[in-house]
């Protein structure tokens, strides 16, 4: 059973609140103080990326996250409703988890065609979420769960 | 913190001043921002982050379209960040080495007006 669970209607602002409660779930579990960053900036990542695809896909159904600590390790799944192939931004939909690349194309953009017609996109491609999820936790899942997606994030116990 | 936007021109160079969380809530006002400073003819930019306390990859798509934005007029958009947890997202991305990355706004205009 998880420790905390969240659970919240895909709104933008709500991410923040994710995230406080992620961060304080994390420092009350003893994570360490300079990996508190760390969780707070994974589970903003996860969460955006779950409220985005719902905002597109299903914007009535809530989004849940579960913190877990069970003194070995803190855990944070970012369960949302939407089947993995069907996450990524609008130029890049389909390409779920694995798809996406990071902005190293010819002039360091990827490409990613949002991006080729001079817009502004308010995100990069849906990989690039996943990818710095997967530079700050120790360990990363991406699994279905049922007919959405889960994205667990693990930490393990260190003193700081 | 919520996200507090400011800019002004120095030595010719719009300096965007961007103060709290840049997050998937508050990205689209930065957006605005640069898409409304672009269509004002400027293409120098620089974005100063001393004091963000967050970014994440929304903020990253907000900042990368807008550099793409001012290369099309061959403009630029250099960013000033001293702060590690800031910087570590950049890092992960790679986009250290897309962006300019200063350590003040007056290093950032030496910078750029040494490009000309």
């Amino acid at each position: 059973m998880a420790t905390v669970e969240v659970t919240f209607t895909p709104l933008p602002v709500h991410v923040r609140t994710a995230r406080l409660v992620a961060t304080a779930v994390a420092r009350r579990s003893g994570v360490a103080e300079s990996l508190l960053d760390e969780v707070r900036l994974a589970v903003g990542e996860a969460c955006s990326r779950a409220v985005e695809a719902h905002q597109r896909y299903c914007p009535g159904q809530p989004i849940r996250v579960e913190l877990t600590d069970d003194g070995e390790q803190f855990e944070v799944v970012v369960t949302d409703a939407v089947p993995d192939a069907e996450h990524g931004t609008p130029g890049t939909a389909g390409k779920g988890a694995n798809g996406a690349a990071l902005p190293a194309g010819p002039d360091g953009f990827g490409d990613d065609p949002g991006l080729a017609d001079g817009e502004i996109p308010l995100r990069l491609p849906d990989g690039v979420g996943l990818a710095v999820i997967a530079g700050l936790a120790d360990d990363v899942h991406v699994t279905a769960a049922g007919s959405g997606t889960s994205v667990t994030m693990s930490w393990k116990r260190r003193t700081a | 913190m919520d996200l507090k936007l400011a800019h002004s021109n120095k030595d010719g160079i719009e300096i965007v001043d961007v103060e709290g969380e840049i997050d998937v809530y508050t990205a689209p006002r930065l957006r605005e921002l640069l898409i409304e400073l672009v269509n004002k003819k400027n293409y120098q930019l620089v974005v100063n982050m001393e004091k963000v306390e967050f970014l994440d990859s929304t903020g990253l798509g907000v900042l990368v379209g807008g550099l793409k934005r001012v290369r099309a007029h061959d403009g630029s958009l250099d960013l000033v960040c001293t702060q590690e947890r800031i910087l570590k997202i950049f890092r992960i991305t790679g986009l250290t080495k897309v962006f300019g990355i200063h350590e003040s706004v007056d290093q950032a205009i030496a910078a750029r007006k040494a490009e000309k």
